[in-house]
């Protein structure tokens, strides 16, 4: 039973969405939209579970003095914070919950994404090597697209004599477009269609129950 | 010195050494408020420009602010830049996001921009907030967007909002355009509202991605794209080119720090094959 | 009701409105007042049952003649029996309205009039249509080909590999690899890091990840290493500790299992980052497998673990993020290898079959797009491959 009544769910609210994607026709059009509102309406309680599975486990690091348990209160009081002052002053422009969000979350979350500038180059450094015709070919086309992109790559273009007047001022653009238009929309869309039949093939598993890994572990 | 032991020491760099020169070069070119032009031909960031351009007065557009603070840098500018155009336009704008704290970021493009240029919240944009479905929450929004949305960000109900009179599902607006960092993102929106209910979709996203949305212009999915800072700034410098007076935006500032910047990388990578290809040189009995 | 509200509107509206249905004034003249502009009239109404519907929706379409200024508004009349309502005012230059919330199999005529500087100035042609619901959407029935055509492949694949048949799965590279990962982590000390994406698991490449993460824990389990899963969502969590408990009881060492390693930090992406980069810097692992759905996070995690001098084997299907593991990692599983390597490890029926259904649907689709270059190069020179083009168009347009 424990594995039946989830496995039967799935199944039929797979095959609901299915049908109702081809079948216009009353009840599926109105099940399809009801199904989508019951989804909304379980994920909006996934995020609640997901606060709470954050609470219990910084609790227990706390409890068991686990490794590193010093960081675990700064945690539990940022995240009774945010929510407090959301609850008690609500979450307009100016209100403590949208200054503590642009002071402290936004510069966090940027200053966390800005690292990749610097790993970008150790790793170009280390990485990019011309070791065969490939690798060579890769580097030129890398080349070309990061001149393309940025408007330094036409400035260095039109000190060409004749460049700038010629028919082409933005030769180095218009390479580089070329080539995520031509060459790398041609792998993208293969990789596409590859990933697509990944999810068909997933989706098909788990409607019809082969698949049960989603379930935690209990099959 | 011999050859050989500069160029092992040229190959092994301290890593720290390029972090504090990719900082200098992106600092330096900001703090010298260095400027290039930028180029703006036909191409996605000119089709989604030109496509918004010709959208009818009074329009309806939604535009899903689908990113969180780490991407801020790089979608923001769009966001202020597309949110300007549209206003200028007396196109209304239906906010909303699919990643929670797109929502804020999304409230502070619409209501600076709307400020400087007069357009009013409820009336000429609106800011519904952040939905936890994502492609399933667009789905739904097909048939019924108040099914998603009762109420906006702020509470008010769906249908007090002046300006949402008589918008019942997508296929009431002229245009979506997403804003995406990743997922849900315009994948979402192209199969979803795009491909299922026919609206058109323009998009914007982070420049690692814009490799992979081009599937979907060349096929006609997606009008246009704007990748990255320079999708931003192709914006920003065609608004100033047919508005003149227009501000000069986030962006543009930026594309001198990351010419530079990308000369850097490259010239360490330069540096980096040329000690590869001496050492394999010395290895083979060349150099000494 | 419906009468009074057609009352309403004609008062409501300046310039002494004509009562719709009447005999209306020819375009130009207003019922009352001095003559306007030439204004021009509505031709060309059709009412249509809405196609590929659920039914009660009728689809309205109507053009304006040449000649004239096109009027303000057009007013939409609908007559059910004995009584006649105003639908709507809706834009003249429009073109088309939809009147939904009908009933299935009642007839109803429409009427248009038009509207000009508050006044209505001529009613148009009428149209007549009833409503219904459609069982099948036509616009999906080549969608519904594909769909039924590549499930079946992929059914077909997963049945046989069900019932014992051999499914042939070339040596993924980076598998080999592995043992030698988790030889060095225990050689030197060190413990393993395992990283299964920032995903949920009804990710296809967490799943896949899943499968791995078995194959490594009896590894570390035989070599009597540690293992440290850091995870982003809870579920993953819980299903990271089941594999890796199976799997040490398999390998007859569950007095080592350490529930407390393989732990959860947090849902957001780069707090994530930033406490498995903690977890590397502090630790030092030996070896990190980075396998599964990466996003921008995936550099800021291999360039840390190269800088601790681990042997890295990284696999994901992002491609965005395949070009940064390959230049900060040891090896490197592109896209379907993922996959490849689950099935090939776990030699589970469901797995092998799904990939290789996958296999023969993408070479199903590579003839699909080959006829379909063919045809369209061919194009008018040859009338098979027009039909073929419009053949191969009807299959994949979805409406």
């Amino acid at each position: 039973m424990r594995l039946v009544l989830p496995l039967a769910v799935t199944f039929i609210c797979g095959m609901i969405m299915v049908l109702q994607f081809f079948i216009p026709h009353r009840p599926f059009s109105s099940m399809g939209e009801r199904l989508t509102d019951w989804y909304m309406i379980v994920a909006s309680a996934a995020i609640f579970l997901g606060a709470i599975n954050l609470i219990q486990v910084h609790t227990a690091r706390i409890q068991h003095r686990l490794r590193n348990w010093q960081y675990s209160p700064v945690v539990i009081i940022g995240f009774f914070a945010m929510i407090l002052a959301g609850l008690f002053w609500g979450v307009e422009d100016g209100r403590p919950f949208d200054y503590m969000f642009q002071t402290m979350i936004v510069p966090m979350g940027a200053t966390m994404f800005s690292l990749l500038a610097f790993f970008v180059a150790s790793a170009a450094f280390r990485a990019f090597r011309s070791s065969n015709w490939r690798a060579t070919l890769l580097l030129l086309s890398a080349f070309v697209v990061m001149l393309g992109r940025v408007p330094i790559g036409d400035v260095l273009w039109r000190l060409v004599p004749g460049a700038a007047a010629g028919a082409h001022p933005n030769l180095v653009n218009e390479i580089a477009e070329w080539l995520m238009q031509v060459p790398n929309m041609a792998g993208q869309r293969a990789v596409m269609i590859g990933a697509g039949l990944g999810v068909v093939a997933t989706s098909l598993r788990m409607i019809f129950g082969i698949e049960r890994s989603y379930l935690g572990g209990a099959e | 010195m011999s050859g050989g032991r500069i160029l092992e020491k040229l190959d092994k760099v301290d890593r720290r050494v390029i972090y504090v020169l990719m900082a200098l070069s992106v600092i330096v070119p900001l703090a010298l408020k260095l400027d290039f032009p930028i180029p703006v031909g036909s191409g996605p960031s000119m089709n989604l420009y030109d496509y918004i351009d010709n959208l009818p007065e009074g329009s309806t557009v939604i535009v899903s602010y689908d990113y969180d603070p780490s991407t801020k840098a790089e979608l923001q500018p769009m966001a202020v830049a597309l949110c300007r155009h549209l206003f200028s336009r007396h196109i209304r704008v239906i906010g909303m996001a699919l990643w929670p704290q797109g929502v804020s970021l999304g409230q502070q493009a619409m209501s600076n921009v709307g400020d400087s240029l007069g357009a009013e919240q409820y009336t000429d944009w609106v800011n519904l907030g952040y939905t936890v479905g994502g492609a399933v929450s667009i789905l739904r929004m097909g048939s019924s967007i108040q099914a998603v949305y009762p109420q906006d960000r702020d509470g008010v109900p769906y249908d007090s909002i002046p300006m949402l009179n008589g918008i019942r599902r997508l296929g009431d607006l002229q245009m979506a355009i997403c804003l995406s960092a990743g997922d849900p993102g315009i994948h979402a929106w192209v199969m979803m509202a795009g491909d299922t209910y026919g609206l058109p979709i323009g998009g914007g996203c982070t420049a690692v991605s814009a490799p992979e949305f081009y599937t979907y212009l060349g096929t006609g999915q997606l009008l246009g794209l704007l990748g990255g800072l320079r999708g931003a700034a192709d914006y920003e410098t065609i608004l100033r080119q047919r508005n003149p007076g227009a501000p000069r935006g986030l962006a543009t500032p930026g594309m001198a720090a990351q010419s530079i910047s990308h000369l850097v990388i490259m010239a360490f990578i330069v540096l980096g094959n040329v000690t590869f290809l001496l050492g394999r040189r010395a290895r083979k009995g060349g150099l000494k | 009701m419906r009468v009074s509200l057609l009352a309403v509107l004609m008062l409501a509206l300046p310039g002494g409105a004509q009562p719709p249905g009447t005999p209306a004034a020819p375009p130009g003249q207003t019922a009352a007042g001095p003559v306007g502009p030439t204004v021009a009239s509505v031709v060309d109404l059709t009412a249509v049952d809405t196609p590929n519907d659920a039914g009660g929706s009728i689809d309205l379409a109507w053009g304006l003649s040449p000649d004239g200024v096109v009027p303000d508004s057009v007013e939409i009349l609908r007559t059910a029996g004995d009584s006649t309502v105003s639908v709507a005012f809706v834009p003249a230059a429009s073109g088309s309205y939809t009147d939904e919330g009908l009933r299935d199999g009642v007839s109803y005529a429409y009427s248009l009039v038009s509207w000009f500087s508050g006044s209505a100035v001529g009613a148009g042609p009428g149209a007549t249509a009833a409503p219904s619901a459609q069982w099948i959407n036509t616009g999906r029935i080549g969608m519904l080909v594909i769909l039924v055509l590549l499930s079946s492949v992929i059914l077909v694949y997963i049945e046989r590999a069900k019932r014992g048949h051999k499914l042939y799965i070339r040596e993924i590279a980076g598998l080999s690899a592995v043992d030698d990962a988790v030889g060095r982590a225990t050689e030197m000390g060190r413990p393993v890091l395992y990283i299964p994406g920032i995903m949920d698991m009804d990710d296809i490449q967490t799943i896949a990840s899943m499968v791995i993460l078995g194959r490594v824990a009896s590894k570390v389990a035989e070599y009597g290493a540690n293992l440290l899963v850091p995870n982003t969502r809870s579920v993953v969590m819980s299903v990271a500790q089941e594999v890796v408990k199976e799997s040490y009881l398999a390998a007859g060492r569950p007095d080592a299992f350490r529930k407390e390693n393989i732990n959860y930090l947090t849902d957001d992406q780069f707090g994530y980052a930033a406490g498995v980069d903690g977890i590397m810097v502090r630790q030092r692992p030996a070896a990190i497998f980075l396998l599964g759905t990466f996003y921008a996070e995936s550099l800021i995690l291999a360039e840390t673990g190269k800088s601790v001098g681990a042997i890295q084997i990284a696999g994901t299907a992002m491609v965005s993020q395949l070009p940064f593991f390959i230049a900060a990692c040891d090896y490197t599983l592109i896209g379907e290898e993922l996959f490849a390597a689950s099935a090939y490890l776990s030699r589970e029926p469901k797995l092998l079959g799904s990939l290789k259904g996958q296999d023969s649907a993408k070479f199903v689709i590579m003839l699909l797009i080959v006829l379909g270059v063919a045809a369209s190069t061919l194009g008018e020179a040859w009338h098979p491959a027009v039909k073929m083009a419009d053949f191969l168009r009807f299959l994949t347009h979805v409406e």
